[in-house]
């Protein structure tokens, strides 16, 4: 199952090298892996999504927890949460016909376009990883050119928080 | 620290370094000098409160801190230089790290403006040591040192004890810049706070189960002696009149030779403790991380147990077996709480039941009880470790190497105390005997202290001969000598058809002389006549190195051994026969 963990870390040289390297040497997958500070500049928080079974997961969690500048984590997926990623395409726009057709298919998914030449349009996208997927479906007959995506963000929905 | 000197001191940091080892109460510090280090080892021949000592590979002075940590319990202090000192001193870490020992490590590191340059002895200890280590730090700016060292100690000794690596650039040393310096009296980190006493409501309903038990067993680790919980630990399976195996780690957590001890378990365990837990009803695991060596297959696992858990580090519950009731705690105040509460309770344990499994349990013991072919004219390895445990009535502190010799030791050899047995378990490092028994040997001179090896593992690190010299540190070796890797041969001989791969050690060298060589006294046994005045001879001789070189039976195999993927109760019992 695709869990969603979350976690505050010291921000530290290394630091980040340490939870990669956890999951690199006990095995463990990284489906997506996003970091940087928080409005507490000696603290970064890292959101990590990973699939395995219940046994993997709760040994996942232990295991980040024993690293020493591991503040706090919390596991999203099992509560409600709200989760984001965003996407940049770029796509080939050289005819009027695919520019609409591009256009259309960005205002479906409220994408927008950030960036155009005579012969490309990048598109920023925000949602979920599954909307991010559709949209790329959605685009596959237009020849894109690149994608980059920034990995899931994610956090708690109403009063339960992740912070010291 | 000085009180009536109400004047901040000015320190380099090279002193710094020296003077916080000093203020932490650390003796000795194993090492070998190097370029990167050279202001430290000025620092360090300035003064005469931390003894440096001077080993001859830097393996060997990561072991000698392990061993110290082990029979002590307070970390053991390292210093090695960047690059090749660094890496030689890696697979004493791990060693460390795999067995939870605390340690701190202090490697030193090309100048900081030189890191990532591919400078002469550079490398990335930081990288190298990651997995190894329970952390490992940099110091980026001289006078954090005090604050660092003390944070390496406290994250070494607390909680799951282990390893901890500070990397030093020279530049942070220099002899001439001079910073305050003050040593903290204690560490608080927002990001590690270990848990010390066990959850109460847990261990309420551990006692209810352990109370409630027909067949039960105490499975006790490593955790127990580094967690010195062996009075609680005995004083609990006392009180119940529960069968208590130890695992390899564990051995002298509970003294071996009380009625209730059913040997160490697992791999190599015996019969009856392996018998004893594939039946038992409940068992309660103590400081032990139900390791591949103990459980054999996890899936056909003590099927009928109900497991009660004790660790510190929560990671280590239900692990590879699932723990029905886990309590994360150190093992000392948990068995406290639960004896406290066993002396409150009316329940007592049931009784016929327990009369019962006691009576199955000697059967169990009538049936192997570690029995060997005694009558050869060919000297038995067991015959010499048992020799040596009547000798030194089982108080000596006993290191092995790894293979055979080192399951022999913990079979054979009596443990009745904690910290008297020191070995690498969880690594399985050739070489760390001898350097081990250094440590302990140092640290305790008047006690006898004895390496059990073999012709292998000895020659791993055969040069610390020299470094015993210099110190005068009077060793016992027993050198286990069949000319094979024994291990190895034994496993060929079960799987591969007797093949001997690589197992066969031509050109031995002649030990008595090469001991001599180095100043020491060596005996060689060929015969079993001979073992008991040479032991006598060996043991009355105090204050020298004295190397046995013994010759034992080539074909010996060690057993019970468990059949590959079996349940814990499927074992060898010799080379005829199985479960």
């Amino acid at each position: 199952m695709r869990h969603i963990i979350s976690v505050l870390l010291e921000n530290e040289p290394g630091s980040l090298a340490r939870v990669v390297g956890l999951f690199a040497q006990r095995g463990y997958n990284i489906d997506s892996l996003t970091v940087a500070p928080t409005e507490d500049a000696t603290m970064s928080r890292l959101t990590l999504v990973t699939h395995g079974n219940d046994q993997v997961i709760e040994q996942i969690t232990k295991q980040l927890h024993k690293l020493i500048e591991v503040v706090k984590l919390q596991d999203l997926s099992e509560s409600a949460h709200v989760e984001r990623e965003l996407m940049l395409i770029k796509v080939k726009a050289t005819s009027n016909e695919l520019r609409d057709e591009v256009k259309r298919c960005a205002d479906i998914f409220r994408g927008q376009i950030i960036d155009v030449t005579a012969k490309t349009f990048t598109i920023q996208v925000v949602g979920t990883s599954d909307k991010l997927d559709a949209f790329i479906e959605a685009l596959k007959g237009s020849a894109i050119i690149e994608v980059v995506r920034s990995g899931v963000s994610g956090i708690a929905r109403g009063e339960k928080t992740l912070a010291l | 620290m000085t009180s009536q000197n109400t004047k901040t001191e000015m320190l380099s940091g090279a002193a710094m370094v020296i003077r916080a080892l000093a203020d932490e109460g650390v003796e000795y510090l194993y090492g070998y000098p190097g370029g990167a280090v050279l202001h430290i080892y000025d620092a360090l021949f300035q003064q005469s409160k931390v003894k440096h000592v001077l080993v001859r590979h830097e393996q060997a002075a990561t072991h000698m801190a392990d061993a110290y940590a082990r029979a002590s319990g307070k970390a053991g202090v390292v210093l090695v230089t960047s690059g090749p000192g660094a890496t030689n001193a890696v697979t004493g870490i791990a060693t460390a790290y795999m067995d939870s020992i605390p340690m701190v490590v202090l490697t030193g590191q090309v100048m900081s403006h030189l890191i990532g340059e591919d400078a002469f002895q550079e490398t990335d200890m930081l990288g190298i040591s990651r997995p190894i280590v329970k952390h490992n730090m940099s110091v980026r700016r001289p006078e954090d040192i005090p604050y660092l060292i003390k944070k390496a100690f406290y994250i070494a000794q607390s909680g799951r004890p282990g390893p901890v690596v500070l990397d030093i650039p020279k530049d942070m040393t220099m002899p001439n810049e001079r910073y305050p310096y003050q040593y903290p009296e204690s560490i608080k980190l927002r990001s590690y706070n270990p848990t010390a006493a066990g959850h109460p409501g847990q261990i309420k309903k551990a006692v209810t189960a352990l109370l409630k038990a027909k067949r039960p067993v105490i499975y006790a680790g490593g955790g127990v002696i580094m967690g010195q919980a062996s009075d609680e630990l005995t004083a609990l399976a006392r009180k119940l009149n529960y069968p208590v195996t130890n695992t390899l780690m564990g051995l002298g957590a509970y003294p071996a030779a009380d009625r209730q001890f059913v040997g160490m378990l697992g791999m190599h365990g015996s019969y009856e403790a392996n018998m004893t837990m594939h039946h038992a009803d409940v068992i309660l695991a103590v400081g032990a991380r139900f390791d591949d060596r103990v459980t054999n297959n996890t899936k056909k696992f003590c099927p009928d147990a109900t497991i009660i858990h004790i660790d510190i580090d929560p990671a280590s519950i239900s692990k590879t077996i699932n723990a029905h009731i886990p309590i994360v705690g150190l093992v000392k105040p948990v068995l406290s709480a639960m004896l406290a509460q066993l002396e409150q309770k009316k329940a007592q344990p049931d009784a016929p039941a327990l009369a019962t499994w006691w009576q199955q349990i000697d059967q169990w013991r009538a049936v192997h009880g570690g029995r060997y072919n005694s009558d050869t004219p060919v000297l038995k390895p067991q015959a010499v470790i048992e020799a040596v445990s009547r000798i030194t009535q089982g108080e000596a502190y006993v290191t092995s190497d790894v293979g055979q010799h080192q399951m022999f030791a913990a079979q054979y050899y009596q443990f009745n105390k904690p910290n008297r047995w020191i070995n690498s378990g969880g690594l399985g490092t050739m070489g760390f005997g001898l350097p081990a028994a250094m440590g302990v040997k140092l640290n305790y001179p008047d006690a006898d202290v004895i390496c059990v090896t073999g012709e292998g593992s000895i020659q791993m690190n055969i040069q610390e001969l020299s470094t015993c010299k210099q110190y005068g540190l009077g060793v016992k070796i027993i050198n286990l000598n069949n000319g094979y890797l024994g291990m190895v041969k034994q496993w060929q001989d079960m799987n591969y058809e007797s093949r001997y791969a690589s197992s066969y050690m031509d050109s031995l060298p002649d030990f008595v002389k090469l001991a001599e060589a180095y100043g020491h006294v060596g005996i060689r046994v060929t015969k079993p006549e001979e073992l008991q005045p040479a032991l006598e001879r060996a043991f009355a001789t105090k204050d020298q190195l004295v190397f046995l070189d013994i010759h034992v039976d080539p074909k010996e195999h060690v057993y019970p051994m468990q059949v590959p993927g079996g349940a814990i109760n499927e074992m060898f019992l010799s080379k005829t026969k199985r479960t």
